[in-house]
């Protein structure tokens, strides 16, 4: 799994770093900071549901 | 293309609609049978204006997440929610009616304390806050209303907190605010409400200029319109809508789910035994699923036209999101999606909307409640309603659904 984060569009509801806190957290004014493009396994599940809630649509995963 | 206002020959269902009698935690059954039968559809609102009724879950995610949907109010077409409302959006902008890049860059003004690890920060002094409320209710007589002395007092003292506004000022902002947030308050009554509070929160603004403290108020004084990218009057504004968006909806959600937790005892006997926060945070999703407090809906218009369902929304036309409904969409969540089931995966609701106007204090929201939810009937394990449901007084007038009074007992 390979994921990006569009910054200019992330509107910092906060919830991929409730769901995937050891890939998302978020900055000083709350913008999502992608901490590992390349998250282990068992964050996939976590990613995936971020990437599906973000009310942005500012999380991409790709196979790698 | 269409004019909304000409077409008054024409049948349409009246939009809102009334919820069944005895069924208080439903949406309206005419809800439910457009989701079935027409999904996307016009309505008949206050006006005499026909805005689309929008109903199914992934209609509402695809629209509020499509540029071309405007939250402007300013734009003709735009579907107010009252006369009052619309006086209202008239005299002031927030970022609530504005649209990208105007509407991410004063939002990204105010986003930093609802950031994850900020609320989470807090979590302690919610939960004294919480613990203090409840000594006290039990210390007091009984019954009690659940409103006045628990569910409106927690997250006024912590917004209060976050925002740097005295909490001996909360019969003022908590008064007002349930003029600007009920149906039929006149457009008078609620520019002079919005006024109050408004020069309210400019006078501690500028207090905070000459003294900051450590809170947001003082953030935005000192950071935003020192800089002169904000004017002390938008700031006083934007306050207004912080401090009255974060008490009555979380305030309106402790007390209906409250109220629905005691008449689904099994589901109330699942929390009250969780020891898991997992499962806690879990039954906060459920619970904001299944009341959708703001049932009001999502206001916008189509800023061009837009295809989508076999139907054509043009330009101009006004668009209403029922979120209460397609929180309800069986396409959308597994099982019977009109019970109450804590155990559901239902973090896909709508309930704080969806696109870039998602609500700003959610990661608030869900701290608060599930710190009141896991705390509440562990302490108090006989809390009971102290009169019969039929005897409760829905807030069917608000923007913001709930109970006006909640007489409990132990």
């Amino acid at each position: 799994m390979r994921v990006t984060v569009d910054q200019p569009k992330c509107v910092a509801s906060g919830q991929c770093v409730m769901l995937a806190p050891e890939v998302f957290d978020q900055d000083d004014d709350g913008i999502v900071d992608l901490l590992t493009a390349a998250p282990a396994p068992e964050h996939h599940d976590g990613v995936r549901e971020s990437a599906a809630v973000c009310p942005a649509a500012a999380i991409h995963l790709a196979d790698r | 293309m269409t004019d909304t206002h000409t077409d008054t020959t024409v049948e349409l269902p009246h939009h809102p609609s009334p919820r069944a009698a005895g069924c208080p935690f439903d949406p309206p059954p005419a809800l439910h049978a457009l989701q079935i039968d027409k999904p996307l559809t016009r309505v008949r609102i206050w006006d005499g204006s026909s805005p689309w009724l929008v109903t199914r879950y992934d209609h509402v995610r695809t629209l509020l997440g499509d540029p071309r949907v405007s939250a402007e109010a300013t734009r003709p077409g735009f579907p107010h929610r009252s006369a009052g409302q619309q006086a209202s959006n008239r005299a002031r902008r927030t970022f609530l009616n504005m649209d990208d890049p105007e509407h991410a860059r004063i939002r990204r003004m105010v986003t930093a304390p609802f950031a994850v690890k900020r609320v989470e920060a807090l979590r302690p002094s919610i939960q004294k806050i919480i613990d203090d409320l409840i000594d006290q209710m039990l210390a007091g007589p009984k019954p009690v209303d659940l409103v006045q002395a628990f569910a409106l007092p927690v997250p006024s003292l912590v917004i209060c907190e976050l925002l740097g506004v005295p909490y001996e000022d909360h019969d003022l902002f908590q008064r007002n605010t349930k003029v600007i947030v009920k149906r039929d308050s006149t457009p008078e009554e609620v520019l002079a409400a919005t006024t109050v509070l408004a020069d309210y929160l400019e006078d501690l603004l500028a207090a905070k200029q000459v003294r900051p403290e450590e809170d947001l108020l003082s953030e935005l004084v000192t950071k935003r319109v020192a800089t002169g990218e904000m004017t002390l009057r938008d700031a006083a504004h934007m306050s207004v809508l912080l401090l009255g968006a974060g008490h009555e909806t979380t305030a309106n959600m402790i007390a209906l789910g409250t109220l629905a937790l005691l008449e689904n005892p099994d589901q109330l006997a699942l929390l009250r035994t969780a020891d898991d926060p997992k499962v806690v945070a879990g039954a906060v999703e459920e619970l904001l699923r299944y009341l959708n407090v703001t049932h009001s809906g999502r206001r916008r218009v189509a800023r061009e036209d837009i295809e989508i369902g076999g139907e054509v929304i043009r330009a101009g036309e006004g668009i209403i999101f029922a979120n209460e409904i397609a929180n309800r969409d069986p396409e959308a969540f597994a099982g019977n999606p009109d019970e109450l089931d804590l155990t559901r995966d239902a973090r896909r609701h709508v309930a704080f909307g969806y696109g870039v106007h998602q609500c700003l204090g959610q990661p608030l929201a869900r701290v608060e409640l599930q710190a009141v939810y896991s705390t509440l009937y562990r302490r108090i394990p006989t809390l009971a309603l102290a009169t019969g449901i039929d005897q409760l007084e829905f807030k069917h007038d608000g923007f913001v659904y709930g109970v006006y009074e909640l007489p409990v007992t132990w």
